[in-house]
């Protein structure tokens, strides 16, 4: 039963073992990667080549922006066994708020942290009701989904659409990093590709080495140095086409300080363990003196700050706040984390992981808006893919 | 003919984990009408072989073969074993609480009326009764599951393996949560089962069972067949089988430590009155015990005598028990904690009794669920300091002898043994001044019990305090410098340890009991 009486026996038939259990082990996590290949390669033969167009790239980060913040969010939320359906409406509340402010003379350095603070307010309401009133978070959100939808239509009563002029304002989901360096290139995304690229490969590395010295099983060396490769070449492809236009975009920006932020709580302190101990098991989390009502409490105030930047983004990108922004957003914001592998029953999820299932849903819907494919079907697609992906992420574990 | 019929075999099984190869070579023989105990340490592979058996791994999932009643036996999964008459009994008891005694035993196979669209319940009644009677059980069929104790739901598990024709009976620890009444009670039922016919496979740690009842033992270790004895002729002795277990003899499973004189109170309880809002009960009645620095008092009693429930209350679990009165004191200081955080950073600890419900984050690996106690002491700047916690995970796996490839393993991967020994880990990586141990040696060996017991003896020679609740009088007999005993929520007795006997603390127990009811 030791570790080491499964070694020996054939290098070469060991070697294989291994890369099979390496592959079997991540098998979901792959699944994701070559679901996104394949969206790609399929939309970009079918639009032929429009859908892979800088300017299109750029179209889809700037989509992707708020879905993935609000899919950050969302990924704690499930990981901790609970659900946040009111997002949506808290999204399209908290931009026509911010829209609201501005057009009465707000500047833009005020009006972000007000309705940051909003948000996490209403968050605060939520989560006390589910974490102290133990009312279940999915008729706590339900019903937060009447409020704030019917928030969100008082403040456009008067006015319908709210048009916002601020530029700052537009800037946030229109904009791009400003150009530093002379000529036609962006030179200075490209370089933030590169920085990126090398950045990411260190982590992984040391991760690695630091995992096989605490002696648990790493995948091949030849498995890794591919997975490394494929990595780093799209990190660079990426940063390339869009230097190439009109560079990174300040969404990708934001979302990528959101989403390094959050992973790092989630994996490198004390209140990242909780959410993973709560998931797993809140008895025991309770009992190993872990306040599973406090951090319930912070992870929905958390939730709710995530939705209102949402809809600071969503705002911005429209440059104007309507009355049915918001619709809809929580399931893409579900289906995401879902796709990114968040366990149905908790305690399992990386918003690294989600924001690759953001990409996908979102990409899947850009492809299909270019295609002219009626929104209808669009649902149905979706809701196929997230279907999919949720089974096979139940059967997958069950195998394991 | 052969003089002796298998009525099962096993033969050249393989059976591997990633890293770990859990069954090496194991063949295995049963003979028609027998009780054969499979022994062996914590993750020495008999849960995993009984797996193999059952269908849990399919055919396939293993190299080897299994021949049942003469002919080779395929299964690709449990519906299959169980088709052929074969039942496995699980340590942890796959019922359904909110349903009846009647609807449990029968599910997945009901009775149905003539046409085959309706349950039949009053043929169903009837023959629930007829079955509970053939494991002795007075109980009415209508009662629902979760308002019966262990040792009960452990016959009905047993009602229900009848129900299906059984003929091969195989039993994983089934007397590991049980108290020793209902261990004796469902010992003797096995000893009439195979009077019946009934073949039995059991699978426990308590050797003095073993040898009561075994008319075969096979010992495994590290994955292989150590010996399979003959345990009829009686000439069996205990410390044969441990030798084999554990490959070196223990002579005193019990051992010695130096007695120092107890120093001062460090936790007390005066008056401790509690009401349960589930069951709209009180559940403990003016309860009031000490622990002194340097002191094992152990707490014993049948189950549901509101042991676990004291433990609770006074470790701040709040929501579920309210405290009505009465006065905590630790260290010297007035206590009343609203939640577990609080009795932590007050040097208490407590290892709870039902490891997997609440004690375990089993999705989890070793490390987390070792420092998820204390993780406040590894924490730099703001984040977890992750080599630091990695040599504390791997301090404790080795103190403890945690048998995992790596601290990385899921815990929920580990034989029951081993996961014990993580949540125990646990609570020691928190250096608790007073540590509660809620059956500490639930599903251990006899190899790592006694390392467990020098582990305590240690601890309290160095100042700890301990409060152990345990089912087992031998445990409680053997380590407690002290012993209370409890009752119907109730402090019924209290005695020097080395004055008591296993006659005198069942006397005060039942008593009570009998006296109140
Ligand atoms: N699903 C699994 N994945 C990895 N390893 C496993 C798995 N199941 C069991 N093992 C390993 O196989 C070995 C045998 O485990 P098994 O549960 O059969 O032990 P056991 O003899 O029943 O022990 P115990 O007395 O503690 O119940 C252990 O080392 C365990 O860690
Ligand atoms: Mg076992």
């Amino acid at each position: 039963m030791n570790a080491q009486t499964a070694a020996p026996r054939g290098e070469a038939r060991s070697r294989l073992d291994g890369l099979r259990a390496a592959l079997r082990g991540n098998v979901r996590e792959y699944a994701m990667y070559i679901a996104l290949v394949v969206i790609f390669v399929v939309s970009g033969v079918a639009t032929k080549g429009l859908f892979l167009s800088p300017r299109n790239l750029t179209d889809l980060i700037k989509q992707t922006g708020y879905v993935a913040v609000l899919a950050i969010g969302m990924t704690v939320v499930l990981i901790i066994r609970h659900i946040d359906l009111s997002v949506g409406y808290v999204a399209g509340f908290m931009g026509a708020m911010s829209a609201k402010l501005l057009t009465n003379g707000f500047p833009i350095y005020a009006v972000i942290p007000i309705v940051l603070a909003i948000g996490a307010a209403i968050g605060a309401y939520q989560g006390f009701l589910v974490s102290r009133v133990h009312v279940p978070a999915f008729v706590t959100t339900l019903a937060g989904m009447f409020i704030f939808r019917g928030l969100l239509s008082l403040v456009t009563a008067g006015t319908g659409t709210i048009i916002v002029r601020d530029e700052a304002f537009r800037a946030l989901s229109n904009g791009f990093i400003p150009q530093i360096f002379e000529g036609s290139r962006h030179w200075l995304t490209f370089i933030i590709g590169l920085a990126c690229a090398a950045v990411l490969a260190a982590v992984k590395i040391r991760a690695r080495r630091n995992e096989s010295r605490a002696g648990s099983s790493v995948s091949p060396a030849l498995l890794f140095i591919f997975q490394m490769a494929l990595f780093t070449s799209v990190i660079l492809t990426a940063a390339w086409i869009l230097s190439g236009y009109r560079g990174l975009p300040w969404t990708a920006a934001i979302v990528a300080a959101v989403l390094l932020s959050v992973n790092f709580v989630l994996t490198q302190t004390r209140f990242g363990r909780s959410v993973y101990a709560i998931g797993g098991n809140p008895e025991a989390a309770e009992l190993s003196g872990i306040d599973v009502a406090k951090v319930t409490f912070i992870v929905f105030c958390g939730m709710s700050m995530f939705a209102s930047l949402a809809g600071v983004l969503y705002t911005s990108r429209l440059s104007s706040a309507t009355p049915t922004a918001g619709l809809g957003f929580e399931m893409d914001a579900i289906a995401s984390s879902y796709i990114g592998g968040v366990a149905v029953s908790g305690g399992v999820g990386k918003v690294t992981n989600t924001l690759v299932g953001a990409l996908v849903i979102m990409s899947l819907t850009n492809s299909m808006n270019l295609l002219g494919v009626d929104i209808s079907y669009q649902y149905v697609v979706k809701g196929v893919i997230f279907i999919v992906a949720v089974a096979f992420d139940i059967l997958s574990r069950r195998r394991a | 003919m052969r003089s002796e019929a298998y009525l099962l075999e096993m033969k050249d099984i393989v059976k591997t984990f990633p890293g770990v190869r859990a069954l090496d070579h194991v063949s295995f023989r049963v003979r028609q009408g027998e009780i054969h105990c499979l022994v062996g340490e914590n993750g020495a592979g008999k849960s995993t072989l009984m797996k193999v058996l059952s269908g849990v791994y399919p055919h396939g999932a293993y190299e080897g073969e299994i021949v049942y009643k003469g002919r080779e036996a395929v299964f690709r999964g449990i519906a299959d074993s169980e088709k052929a008459g074969i039942a496995v009994i699980y340590q942890e008891l796959a019922q359904f609480p909110e349903l009846t005694v009647c609807e449990n035993l029968f599910i997945g196979h009901e009775i149905m009326k003539g046409n085959g669209a309706r349950i039949d319940w009053p043929a169903s009644l009837r023959r629930a009764e007829e079955l509970l009677l053939r494991v002795r059980l007075r109980v009415d069929p209508s009662v629902k599951i979760k308002r019966l104790g262990v040792g009960k739901r452990q016959l009905i598990e047993i009602a229900k393996a009848l129900s299906k024709n059984v003929g091969l009976l195989v039993l994983d620890e089934p007397t590991a949560a049980l108290n020793d009444d209902d261990s004796a009670n469902l010992l003797n039922l096995l000893r009439e089962l195979k009077l019946q016919g009934v073949t039995c496979v059991l699978i426990s740690h308590k050797l003095r069972e073993v040898l009561s009842l075994a008319d075969t033992v096979t010992i495994l270790r590290d994955g292989a067949v150590v010996r399979s004895l003959d345990a009829r002729a009686g000439k069996l002795a205990q410390r044969d089988i441990i030798r084999h277990m554990v490959g070196r003899a223990i002579d005193d499973i019990y051992p010695k430590r130096n007695k120092s004189v107890p120093g001062e109170v460090c936790l007390s309880l005066k008056g401790w009155t509690v009401y349960d809002p589930a069951t709209e009960r009180e559940i403990l009645h003016q309860v009031s015990l000490s622990v002194r620095r340097g002191e094992i008092v152990g707490l014993a009693g049948l189950m549901g005598a509101g042991r676990t429930e004291l433990a609770l209350s006074l470790f701040g679990n709040t929501p579920a028990y309210k405290i009505t009165s009465g006065e905590l004191e630790v260290k010297g200081k007035t206590a009343r904690f609203t939640h577990p955080k609080q009795a932590i950073r007050m040097g208490l600890a407590y290892v709870t009794e039902d490891r997997k419900r609440n004690g375990l984050v089993l999705i989890q690996d070793i490390r987390f669920n070792i420092t998820l106690a204390a993780l406040r002491d590894l924490v730099k700047g703001l984040a977890v300091d992750r080599q630091a916690e990695l040599r504390a995970a791997n301090e404790y796996k080795e103190a403890v002898g945690i048998r995992a490839p790596s601290v990385r393993q899921l815990v929920g991967n580990l034989s029951g043994g081993n996961q014990q020994k993580t949540s125990l880990s646990k609570w020691l990586f928190a250096r608790p001044d007073i540590l509660i141990l809620d059956e500490p040696t639930r599903g251990i060996d006899v190899g790592a019990k006694f390392e467990i017991y020098q582990l305590m003896n240690r601890l309290v020679e160095q100042g700890m305090s301990i409060l152990m609740i345990s089912s087992e009088l031998l445990e409680i007999l053997g380590m407690s410098d002290r012993v209370y005993v409890m009752a119907e929520g109730r402090i019924v007795g209290e005695t020097p340890a080395c004055d008591a006997t296993e006659q005198i603390v069942m006397a005060m127990a039942t008593n009570a009991q009998e006296a109140s009811a």
